[in-house]
């Protein structure tokens, strides 16, 4: 068990001095041909592995709209080879030179009232840029939290915390295996990353930030934006799209992987039937639950959309992937989004 | 020349330029799920993932994204993959690669649908089962099989049972064949949607609650499905009551059809034997919801239906639950069922059996507003029919 951030600044400075020079991130790794066991081999870390502390250039970031993965908590970096950017785009993903990095740990608070406490590490899935295009590696850590190990195929862990309000939670956390990976970062078939786009990003500073790090190469005035689920000031319906946008576009747009059902839900998909309003269900099965739209305006209790994202059998479950809880304040987003449609 | 000298020339000409393929074997015991899931993962091009004989307990759905692949079982009834306790995905097994063989197993009882292939090109589903064992409910999974967004599409020899949409689906794909197959107590039994040229022969339907289904939805990235033949299949006794969860397409379709044709163009049937099917042996019927998409045409457009073997049918088409208003519609018992929407410029044609028009001319009106009556859809000029599907020959080789 560990504490990140601030907390460990204090202590690290003593190790730095301690100790020898940092290592630094392995481009050669992230551009071979081999998979590397652990994570530490990649020297995106130093210090305690269960720190997170970045090595050199590498740069935590954060999204206006995190995925809801089972309430853990995600720390992100980026690692973009020297000397070399990101393009800026408006629309989709930026792209990312060779050799670029992209890692995501998930983790849990024993108590998610004390922001302060220990955080057990699960996963941490690394996205990198190779010649040939991204791949997606899981790794699992292990129980002290001081190595992470590649597991290709996936794994089950048990986590409990507390809830904000108390109330204790228990799931079988799923740790996606490789291929379920590109069940998400999927477009048009190949491998992609899904977060970093410009309006995910963009939180009035840290696309400048990036400018300034030397990460993107320019950020415009103009750049989109997505509110956040919290920003009680964002109109209704543009924190219900960027829900959908984040939670469900990665498969449900033209090109995901789900791009048969007809249903698309990113950013700029136009109010209609793709959107899911007066869509009939195509292959749902189960999931339609007897109901006759994805989205009935003004009616939740019609809208099977809101029916699957509460379910969490495998044969209804959206997303399939993911989700062993159901996420109440999504629930709670979308119902409302929905009843004020007409 | 020395024997191990030629020996070793041999070997180096044989030897592809990617090395050997080579089988990875699994078999029953702990951690099944990861060794099974590690060889799929781990499989390269070329090689097969062989999945010993017995009954594998998962409890996550499997996949596979590396092409030419092939997954071998030793046998429908013995290697059984079951996914009873299965906590993840929406199928049991997920093929998102090309040219990738899945022959020789089961897979039972998935929470959602058994097999999903989707932009899977040259994929061979040959002697497979797929089924919910505890016979039809609305709470087992949708389709058995279900190619998806594919070109190529080849399931042969193939048994589904018990899916509460239909056994063996084929959606938004182009250039397919259905044969050899089985497909019982599911809903619709063969389902071939928003496809463009499939040919499906020689299989068997039976106690479903539609046979074989040709559907085109709105609203979906391919539609206007066409050029479809359905010949030299049997489908009778389809007379499991509709368990399809309310909402979906075929939740409306009626117990005891044989072949049902909704919208499609260039639509062939002839030579199947379809008989004891209470509704119709078959029938025929513009997409009935509103919709609104201005690429999409609702009504079925130059259908054949021809030289088919017909037993009793009709004599109780199920469009309304109210039992007399069934008899009286089924007073003729005629074979074949049209909702009476057509397409002048690309007409209807049969002539192998009696038609009862329920006279409804648009998509829109209810069967309350019909006027049945016997209709004559023999004459005219005959309609070009479909070619034949031809799949490359290399999956055919893999079958014969």
């Amino acid at each position: 068990m560990i504490r990140l951030a601030t907390a460990f600044v204090g202590a690290w400075t003593l190790l730095i001095s301690a100790s020898p020079p940092p290592p630094r991130v392995s481009l050669p790794l992230i551009l071979g041909e081999t998979l590397p066991e652990t994570l530490s081999d990649f020297g995106f870390f130093t210090g305690p592995a269960r720190a997170l502390r970045p090595s050199q250039g590498v740069v935590p970031y954060q999204l206006n709209v995190p995925l809801f993965s089972d309430y853990a908590e995600k720390f992100r970096f980026v690692w973009i080879p020297p000397g070399q950017k990101a393009h800026y785009t408006s629309d989709g993903v930026f792209t990312f030179p060779i050799g670029t990095a992209l890692i995501k740990s998930f983790g849990y608070r024993a108590d998610f009232r004390a922001p302060q406490s220990d955080v057990r590490l699960i996963e941490t899935r690394v996205l990198l840029r190779r010649a040939n295009g991204w791949i997606a590696l899981p790794y699992v850590w292990n129980a002290d939290g001081s190595e992470a190990y590649l597991k290709r195929a996936g794994k089950r862990i048990d986590v409990q915390w507390t809830q904000a309000d108390g109330t204790p939670r228990a799931i079988s956390y799923a740790v996606p295996n490789a291929n379920q990976c590109k069940g998400c970062h999927d477009l048009g078939g190949t491998l992609t990353p899904i977060g970093p786009k410009a309006r995910n990003l963009n939180d009035g500073e840290q696309l400048n930030r990036w400018v300034r790090q030397g990460l993107l190469d320019r950020a415009p005035p103009s750049a989109p934006t997505v509110p956040k689920l919290s920003d009680a000031h964002a109109p209704l319906g543009k924190r219900a799209r960027a829900y959908l946008d984040v939670n469900c576009a990665h498969c449900h747009n033209r090109l995901g992987p789900a791009n048969s059902s007809g249903l698309w839900l990113d950013w700029g998909q136009p109010d209609g039937v793709t959107l899911g309003m007066g869509k009939r269900p195509t292959a749902a099965g189960r999931g339609s639950g007897d109901m006759e739209f994805a989205i009935d305006p003004g009616h939740p209790e019609r809208s099977y959309l809101l029916y699957r994202m509460q379910s969490l059998d495998p044969g209804i479950a959206m997303p399939e992937l993911g989700r062993a809880t159901v996420h109440s304040e999504g629930v709670a987003l979308i119902t409302a989004w929905i009843k004020s449609l007409n | 020349m020395k024997p191990s000298l030629t020996l070793l020339a041999l070997a180096l000409f044989a030897l592809p330029a990617e090395g050997w393929a080579k089988t990875l074997s699994v078999s029953t015991g702990p951690d099944a799920q990861e060794r099974l899931q590690t060889a799929l993962i781990e499989a390269q091009p070329g090689d097969v993932v062989a999945i010993g004989a017995g009954r594998f307990d998962l409890t996550e759905g499997l996949s596979l994204d590396v092409n030419g692949v092939t997954v071998r079982g030793e046998g429908t009834e013995a290697t059984i993959l079951s996914f009873k306790d299965q906590r993840t995905a929406g199928e049991g097994l997920l093929v998102t690669a090309d040219d990738v063989v899945l022959t020789g197993f089961a897979v039972e009882d998935s929470k959602g649908d058994g097999i999903k292939s989707k932009g899977a090109d040259r994929i061979v589903y040959y002697n497979l089962r797929v089924e919910w064992t505890g016979g039809p409910k609305t709470t087992n999974g949708s389709y058995g099989v279900y190619p998806v967004a594919s070109s190529d599409v080849l399931i042969d020899h193939v048994t589904v049972r018990g899916a509460s949409d239909a056994g063996i689906y084929v959606g938004q794909s182009r250039n397919i064949i259905v044969r050899n197959s089985v497909a019982m107590y599911n809903v619709a039994g063969i389902e071939i949607e928003n496809c463009y040229h499939a040919d499906v022969y020689q299989n068997l339907a039976m106690h479903n609650t539609g046979g074989i289904l040709v559907f085109d939805l709105p609203n979906l990235p391919q539609m206007g499905g066409h050029d479809i033949r359905i010949f030299a299949n049997r489908s009778s006794k389809n007379d499991t009551p509709n368990f399809a969860p309310k909402g979906n397409i075929v939740a409306s379709v009626p117990v005891g059809t044989g072949v049902l044709v909704m919208a499609n163009r260039a639509v062939v049937i002839f030579q199947n034997i379809l008989e004891e099917n209470q509704t119709a042996n078959v029938m025929l019927i513009a997409y009935p919801n509103p919709f609104n998409d201005p690429r999409y045409n609702p009504l079925p457009r130059a259908v054949t239906v021809r030289d088919n073997i017909y037993g009793r049918a009709g004599w109780a088409p199920a469009l309304v639950d109210d039992v007399a208003t069934q008899s009286a519609l089924g007073a003729g018992a005629l074979p074949v069922l049209w909702d009476g929407a057509s397409d002048p410029s690309a007409p209807i044609r049969v002539t192998d059996g009696g038609v009862l028009s329920l006279g409804l001319t648009s998509a829109a009106e209810g069967v309350a507003a019909a006027k049945p009556a016997p209709a004559d859809l023999s004459k005219g000029k005959a309609m070009a029919e479909p070619r034949r599907v031809v799949l490359p020959q290399s999956m055919e080789a893999l079958v014969r």
